[in-house]
């Protein structure tokens, strides 16, 4: 029997405000337990909250960049449980009107091939506090510092059909949203975490088939094997004749299995209604038009941009594109750069640099070239004072912090020898002194023509402009 | 001492006739000797009061003072007061000391005011006789027999035996008029959201207020001026400007219009207040208002929406009561539902457990739309009916309640009879509108209310209607026997 996989994602992302959506209390990860918790957090008697302005600027910074609709008003409401992480016995969440409304991302799959994924809505709400069992001998622990963080859950439609589209939707996602700075996208301190919906249906039918709700998972890696654990599992049961069971399930990474943890019958009633406590929270023309001026270019639209504006490959444009740090240190070095082409600093950027900020584990706002410094090489090559080759031991001292590009290039020598006569001097030395090579050579040996080059360049420290020498080289060998 | 109103000791202590320590030792020794008849308090704070008096008597001598430095006041026991113990008057907060100040005391405080104790109430404010209190009923001082009302009847009772001279209260369906008129005082609840509700301890968020109880509309007018205005803490108090609410008093309200809702005068009434409420009508005539019959004509149904729309809130607010992080927690807890359920079994009285399930059955899944929503929609068309009337009257009279003061014991098991004696008071929680009950006559030697209902904002107006009223008549000088 053939089934399609039919995938929807639920993602909450934590936002990086200072302090929690309905209080001051600081938000930074890692604190002792309970430090982080004021009278509001703690749902002591008769505190209010109050509403995190910041909060809702970011979630709207989202919706803007997914091209979604945003209200003219929205509303908070109570969702009603009992749970010792959950100090008020509600958590103020968002139901029936949420900042954020319909919006879609486009993925890209392997192929080049790109899907646009609808987004249902996105709305804010606060972070439960963490309970903790292990270690903990008959008892658990409650740490509360992060009840009230902000949390903008996002909410697809199903509208993926493989393991492969979710987590080309995910790591998107996870760009976006560092990019926008909304985010730290932290999965392993639980800034970024992934609920998955997944459901198969036989090929061709129309209704959707009854989903399973595989909750947190936190890497890319254990969502892929989730997601295809699922699908075997539910095919299993298909192919039987049997029945899935909607319910929430529990990915083991250990095991490399889901399990259940609570199935619809037990599903509560969370009783929603709009928080009394707070006001609707209305968003202005004037309010959207402020934050729409503060969003960056979009890391695909800058993509798109870069390769048309200044031809840059696929792989350079994307990578310069998609982390802002990095656009902005192409940016500066093509001011200096004095005319070069861009595809020059893009390449350095993206194959040199990046491979020297890997190798030292450093990210490129601690890079030891600066800006400046990497245009000012660019800008050497460019008016042909030092050959690529040759800016490669440039960008070694420069990293070395030997001084600045110039004064490197004269002290180690580095000028190229672009002078005719010169190369030409050098070459009649280099035949004179290997007669049978070259006489080998202009017998048909084609391949000796590079022992020549080489010869020539170990005699100029490589300093031989490649292109002349090659081509008085050339002239040279074929000349009886 | 404490037969003067708080504008006379306010003068007597910035002439240094008397001392703040003088004046609190003498209601501390009175809340000695009477409060085991009344128990209108929970708690007596006499170590900080007489130091805050010290404090007081000090920054009159400086000339650093306010109208309100070093007068005696009770404070509510719903309002959470720094390390002193704030329970609702409920098993399950026993244990509780508050860390921290409401905004409300914070502004009490700083004008000067003396806190003498906490004052009983009805748990969780749900009531209207104050024998849902943990702590015993509270007695009225005009018969032993009969409640003072509720929820706020500790505040009542204690302003009417002078055993406090001015206390605070708070009004989510008449809490604080409903008692005001029960006891023979003046009883006021400002406009929604110009209290701030900050440590306030929430039953219905939407009702709630906070207000006076005190012996005259002056007493109110000068008490209104410290508590009004917003608070950033609160993000359902108003940012409107606070006037002062004394120098508008003397204000002549002649020419008022003043509408008479015929819902309110029906054949339920009592006759005795019926007669009183007359009364205070003519008086008003006398001063040269002017009555106009109004209607009100969705005031039926206000009992229902509010029994529908406060346990709602009320069943949410109180779910942080769950034994975890403080309150009272069941012993030997065998598991998480085990904690969860004894500890609010046995920690919650029975009216406040009937009002949880209530509110947790109308905003059911499958139940919100025909409660929850639709009473929302109903409490808005009560809303329009006040402000339709307010087009063509100032100000709206009222008894504030069908009949004087129940016995103990009377309504108490059965609950609709009980609610039933909210049906002046609920429609202007409702409407989110400021009101005030002020003593205006007896019925049988119990007190009876009349109750004026003002615009949005316009507790001024009230005040000063009922301010007249007091110069003209003086039965918010009478006191029961023995005081």
């Amino acid at each position: 029997m053939s089934y399609e996989t039919v995938i929807g994602l639920e993602v909450h992302v934590q936002l990086l405000t200072q302090s929690k959506i309905f209080s001051a209390a600081s938000t930074t990860f890692g604190a002792e337990p309970n430090t982080q918790a004021c009278a509001i957090d703690l749902g002591l008697p008769g505190v209010l909250p109050v509403l995190n302005a910041e909060a809702v600027k970011l979630a709207i910074t989202f919706g803007l960049a997914i091209n979604a609709a945003i209200p003219a008003t929205s509303v908070f409401a109570r969702k009603n449980y009992f749970y010792p992480d959950l100090p008020k016995g509600y958590q103020i969440s968002q139901q029936a009107l949420p900042i954020v409304g319909e919006g879609a991302l486009t993925i890209t799959l392997d192929e080049g091939a790109s899907k646009k994924i609808r987004i249902t809505r996105a709305h804010l709400e606060e972070d439960a506090g963490k309970s903790l069992h292990e270690g903990l001998v008959n008892f658990s622990g409650i740490d509360l510092n992060r009840a009230g963080t902000p949390l903008l859950e996002i909410v697809s439609e199903p509208d993926m059909r493989s393991a492969k589209e979710a987590i080309a939707y995910l790591k998107t996602l996870h760009q976006l949203v560092r990019y926008l700075g909304i985010s730290d996208g932290n999965m392993q301190e639980g800034s970024f975490r992934v609920d998955v919906n997944i459901s198969l249906r036989k090929k061709g039918a129309e209704k959707f088939g009854t989903r399973a709700e595989i909750k947190n998972v936190n890497s890319f890696k254990f969502i892929e094997e989730a997601i295809e654990y699922e699908i075997e599992r539910q095919k299993n049961i298909l192919d039987r004749n049997g029945v899935v069971i909607q319910e929430t399930r529990h990915y083991d990474p250990n095991e490399k299995c889901t399990r259940s943890l609570r199935s619809k019958e037990n599903a509560p009633d969370y009783r929603y209604f709009p928080d009394p406590d707070l006001l609707p929270v209305s968003i202005s023309p004037e309010f959207l038009h402020a934050i729409r001026e503060t969003l960056p270019e979009l890391p695909w639209d800058k993509r798109d941009r870069l390769k048309r504006d200044y031809d840059l490959s696929d792989y350079d444009a994307n990578f310069i594109a998609t982390q802002l740090p990095v656009s902005h240190y192409f940016e500066e070095t093509l001011k200096h750069a004095n005319g070069a082409k861009p595809k020059i600093a893009a390449n350095w950027i993206a194959g040199e640099l990046s491979a020297y900020l890997n190798k030292h584990n450093l990210s490129i706002e601690k890079a030891p070239i600066t800006p400046k410094q990497l245009g000012e090489l660019v800008a050497r090559i460019h008016d042909n004072t030092i050959s690529n080759n040759i800016a490669k031991q440039v960008f070694e001292a420069l990293v070395q912090h030997q001084g600045q590009v110039d004064e490197i290039i004269e002290k180690k020598g580095l000028k190229q020898i672009t002078d005719t006569a010169e190369i030409e001097k050098i070459i009649d030395e280099m035949i004179n002194a290997n007669p049978q090579q070259a006489a080998d050579y202009r017998a048909g040996k084609e391949k000796l023509f590079g022992f020549f080059v080489g010869l020539a360049m170990k005699a100029t420290k490589g300093r031989a402009n490649p292109q002349q020498l090659n081509d008085l080289l050339k002239k040279k060998l074929t000349r009886t | 001492m404490h037969k003067k109103s708080i504008a006379e000791l306010s003068q007597l202590l910035h002439e240094k006739k008397i001392s703040s320590v003088e004046l609190t030792q003498h209601f501390l020794n009175r809340i000695k000797t009477l409060d085991k008849t009344y128990n209108a308090f929970i708690t007596i704070t006499e170590e900080t009061a007489l130091k805050e008096a010290k404090k007081a008597d000090e920054k009159i001598m400086h000339g650093d003072a306010t109208p309100l430095t070093g007068i005696p006041i009770a404070h509510k026991d719903i309002f959470c007061t720094q390390g002193v113990k704030t329970t609702c008057a409920s098993k399950i907060l026993d244990n509780f000391i508050a860390p921290y100040d409401a905004t409300l005391i914070e502004k009490c405080n700083r004008a000067g005011l003396v806190m003498l104790g906490k004052s009983n109430m009805d748990e969780f404010a749900m009531g209207s006789s104050n024998e849902n209190s943990f702590y015993g009923a509270v007695k009225n001082p005009w018969d032993l027999n009969c409640t003072p009302g509720g929820s706020s009847g500790g505040s009542a009772a204690a302003v009417a035996a002078r055993i406090a001279p001015i206390a605070t209260g708070t009004d989510t369906g008449g809490s604080i008029r409903q008692p005001a008129a029960l006891s023979g005082i003046t009883g006021l609840k400002p406009t929604y959201g110009r209290v701030s509700r900050y440590g306030l301890i929430a039953f219905a968020s939407s009702l709630d207020q906070g207000g006076i109880l005190s012996q005259s509309a002056e007493d109110a007018a000068i008490l209104l001026n410290v508590m009004a205005g917003h608070d950033p803490k609160d993000s359902t108090s108003i940012k409107h400007d606070v006037p002062d609410y004394t120098k508008t008093l003397s204000n002549p309200i002649k020419g008022l219009t003043i509408g008479l809702p015929a819902e309110y005068f029906t054949d339920g009434l009592d006759a005795g207040v019926q007669a009183a409420i007359q009364e205070g009508i003519n008086a008003f005539e006398k001063c040269g208002c002017v009555f106009k019959k109004i209607n009100l004509p969705h005031t039926d149904f206000a009992t229902s929406v509010y029994y529908v729309i406060a346990p709602a809130e009320a069943s949410s607010n109180l779910a942080r009561y769950d034994g975890v992080r403080y309150g009272y927690r069941c012993k030997n807890p065998k598991n998480l539902d085990d904690l969860y359920k004894r500890s609010r079994s046995e920690g919650f009285g029975e009216e406040v457990k009937r009002r949880i399930m209530i509110g947790t059955y109308v905003l059911s899944s499958g139940y919100y739309d025909a409660y929850y929503l639709k009473a929302q929609k109903i409490q808005r068309l009560i809303r329009d009916d006040f402000l339709k009337a307010f087009a063509s009257v100032d100000l709206i009279l009222t008894p504030t309640t069908p009949t004087p003061a129940f016995k103990l014991g009377e309504k108490i098991h059965d609950p609709i009879a009980m609610y039933l004696s909210d049906i002046f008071t609920i429609s202007v929680n409702l409407a989110g509108l400021p009101g005030i009950s002020i003593p205006a006559g007896f019925s049988n030697h119990l007190p009876v209310g009349l109750q004026l209902i003002g615009k949005h904002f316009d507790e001024a107006l009230i005040l000063n209607a009922a301010h007249q009223f007091q110069l003209n008549t003086d039965w918010h000088k009478r006191m029961p026997e023995g005081c």
